[in-house]
């Protein structure tokens, strides 16, 4: 496994913005690429893999990718609902929003459709507070939450992936 | 109508692009500062008055005039763009609509301090602002503001953009160094204060977004000019971000003197309780600061209105007062349950906790156990008092102030809504539901 020949390039103009013999500080932005290349999550080969690109010891890498929240350490689906479920986004009924995906997708928190194209998570206060409920879908924002807006928002992941029904 | 200073052009089309910033105004507080010697554009700063705005309050002028400078050694400037104190969603509003404004910032505040690389360490589910930045930060280079011999001043910047990946506690400043150094968020003790020993051994500014943005209205009107606005010590315009049963929730840049019900209930901000409801508490600094029922929000315990500012808020102490934090503003109508607000607090707390210290290791998880058990109808009424004898053995014992943030709020909600605590154990099967 190795990066796309556009991603390896962005990893070494990432590693250029630190000083000499810190390449080390590279660690967390390569483990996003990563993430990226390998359909949302790591192994314990691409974590091996960006430990070689900056010249660490493995274990330096794995304790980064096991103490941030964004790392998935397991495969995830294809679209991953993060649902804020802090105090703020719980006083604009976020409660409701969590157990209706539930419902709608027949699935617990941490759990993935047997279609492989949805995963729900909780998360906490993502900093948009003031526009409860929401959650994070990909590198976007999807917030003013309800019922409806959420079925728009699995069909609309749906029709992305091709999946008729 | 307030005066504003950091937003007033924040809804002009395309001001996230160069060109439109420049021709209302922007880069000329640059232009200004350049020309100054770096140590009057601290000065400056100073006579501002201005205040950290990430939720300490530290004065930012004396900060940087504590910056160490030995020979031979880069200091460095890093920006904390990491906002992830619940409540809180004005630095996102600032990067997303204005880049600029920061990149001017940054600029200015590299040049006052002498760092050659800065950095925005950004919170990693912003996911999308940093290609904003990136775009403001290429345009800014292109038009001679970044790279080489800057404006011929012979004063060299790069400023580069670092995702973070999902912890609150790499907000606090010397975890977001060990992070931004490619480590777990552990904290460091202090002192050594970073303007010491910071990012790779070297001196280092840590900055909020807002703070580092408001030095640009300083440039631009004089820091003695800036320290007329507000009152006493609370000196400027501050942004507050504002959430929770409000008729106009968002980011609202205010004077520091108005009062708390004006921005409560006036048109021009809150636009009063959604739903017609009654107003029934507040949190005004962040989930961090103490919670305040309605009457001693309003009005202090000595019967004087409350005023949105550093002194007034903390009027009263953690007794009868509050901290204006990081001005994550949340408001509570009458039908909210405190006790269940408490709880997500208690568990944000203990899921973002890093571990090192055992007060806040262990405390954090048992007082979420405690207001589990509560909340949901399995407690008793010694709990009330084993939360209170936890949240006291967390307060002032751990490494970073996380712990104390974590006590705070469960010691206030105890302090003001015993009433509701106490409900939930005479009715367990209601507070079931
Ligand atoms: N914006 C957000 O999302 C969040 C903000 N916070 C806020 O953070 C605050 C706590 O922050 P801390 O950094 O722990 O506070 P602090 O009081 O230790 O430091 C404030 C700033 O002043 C500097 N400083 C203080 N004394 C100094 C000295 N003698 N020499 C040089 N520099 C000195 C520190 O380096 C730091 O930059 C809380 O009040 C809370 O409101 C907390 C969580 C999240
Ligand atoms: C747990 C914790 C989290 C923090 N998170 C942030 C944050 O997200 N953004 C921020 O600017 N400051 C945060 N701070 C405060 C920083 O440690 C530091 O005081 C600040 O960045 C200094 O900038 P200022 O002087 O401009 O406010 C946090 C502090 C603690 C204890
Ligand atoms: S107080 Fe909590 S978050 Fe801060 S260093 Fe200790 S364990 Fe870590
Ligand atoms: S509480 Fe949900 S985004 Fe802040």
């Amino acid at each position: 496994m190795e990066f796309s020949p556009e991603r390896l390039s962005k990893a070494k103009e990432i590693i250029a913005r630190y000083p000499e013999g810190r390449q080390k500080s590279a660690v967390i932005p390569l483990l996003h690429l990563a993430q990226e290349e390998n359909n949302g999550w790591l192994n314990v080969e691409w974590m091996d893999y960006v430990a070689g690109l900056l010249q660490l010891r493995n274990i330096e890498v794995y304790e980064v990718a096991t103490f941030y929240s964004m790392f998935n350490l397991k495969p995830v689906g294809r679209y991953v609902f993060e649902v804020c479920q802090t105090g703020p986004c719980m006083l604009n009924g976020s409660d409701n929003i969590i157990a209706y995906i539930k419902k709608r997708l027949s699935i617990g928190v941490g759990e993935t459709t047997p279609d492989g194209l949805f995963t729900l998570k909780t998360v906490e206060c993502l900093g948009a507070c003031g526009y409860a409920p929401m959650m994070q879908l990909g590198k976007h924002f999807r917030e003013h939450l309800t019922p409806e807006r959420v079925d728009a928002i699995i069909e609309e992941c749906r029709k992305n992936a091709g999946v008729l029904n | 109508m307030g005066r504003k200073l950091l937003l007033d052009k924040a809804h002009i089309e395309g001001i996230r692009y160069y060109d439109t910033y420049r021709q209302h105004g922007g880069y000329a507080a640059a232009e200004k500062a350049l020309k100054l010697a770096p140590g009057d554009v601290v000065e400056e700063v100073k006579k501002s008055g201005l205040r950290g705005r990430g939720g300490a309050g530290f004065p930012t002028g004396m900060k940087w005039s504590f910056l160490a400078k030995p020979e031979g050694v880069p200091r460095y400037l890093v920006c904390n763009a990491d906002e992830s104190e619940p409540g809180t969603f004005k630095d996102r509003y600032l990067m997303e609509f204005i880049p600029h404004l920061l990149i001017e910032g940054l600029l200015i505040s590299s040049y006052a301090l002498g760092s050659n690389r800065t950095y925005i360490y950004i919170r990693g589910e912003y996911a999308w602002i940093p290609d904003i930045l990136e775009q403001a930060i290429g345009e800014a280079r292109q038009h001679g503001w970044l790279g080489k011999n800057i404006q011929g001043t012979g004063f060299d910047l790069e400023i580069y953009v670092h995702r973070g990946a999902g912890a609150y506690i790499c907000g606090e400043e010397t975890a977001l160094i060990e992070s931004l150094e490619g480590k777990r968020g552990n904290p460091r003790i202090k002192p050594p204060f970073p303007a010491v020993k910071g990012v790779w051994d070297c001196p280092t500014v840590v900055n909020n977004v807002e703070t580092l943005a408001a030095v640009v209205p300083i440039i631009n009107i004089g820091g003695e000019e800036y320290a007329k606005i507000g009152t006493g010590k609370s000196a400027g315009t501050k942004l507050i971000s504002a959430c929770g049963n409000i008729n106009k929730p968002g980011v609202y840049e205010i004077e520091m003197n108005l009062t708390v019900e004006e921005f409560i209930f006036s048109d021009e901000y809150c636009g009063g309780i959604a739903g017609g409801k009654k107003l029934k508490a507040c949190i005004p600094g962040g989930s961090s600061v103490p919670i305040l029922p309605a009457n001693l929000l309003l009005k202090t315990a000595k019967g004087e209105p409350r005023l949105m500012t550093y002194e007034s808020l903390g009027d009263g102490g953690f007794v009868t007062g509050s901290a204006m934090g990081s001005g994550g503003f949340i408001v509570f109508d009458e039908d909210q349950c405190v006790v269940r607000h408490t709880l997500t607090l208690a568990r944000f707390y203990h899921h973002e906790s890093c571990g090192q210290c055992s007060p806040c290791r262990e405390g954090t998880g048992w007082m979420e156990k405690v207001l589990h058990n509560i909340e949901y109808g399995k407690g008793k009424m010694s709990d009330i008092d084993l939360l209170w004898d936890i949240q006291q053995k967390i307060d002032g014992r751990t490494i970073c102030p996380l712990g104390d943030a974590a006590a705070w709020p469960v010691a206030a909600a105890i302090r003001h809504f015993r009433d509701e605590f106490e409900w939930h154990i005479l009715h367990p099967e209601e507070a079931q539901q």
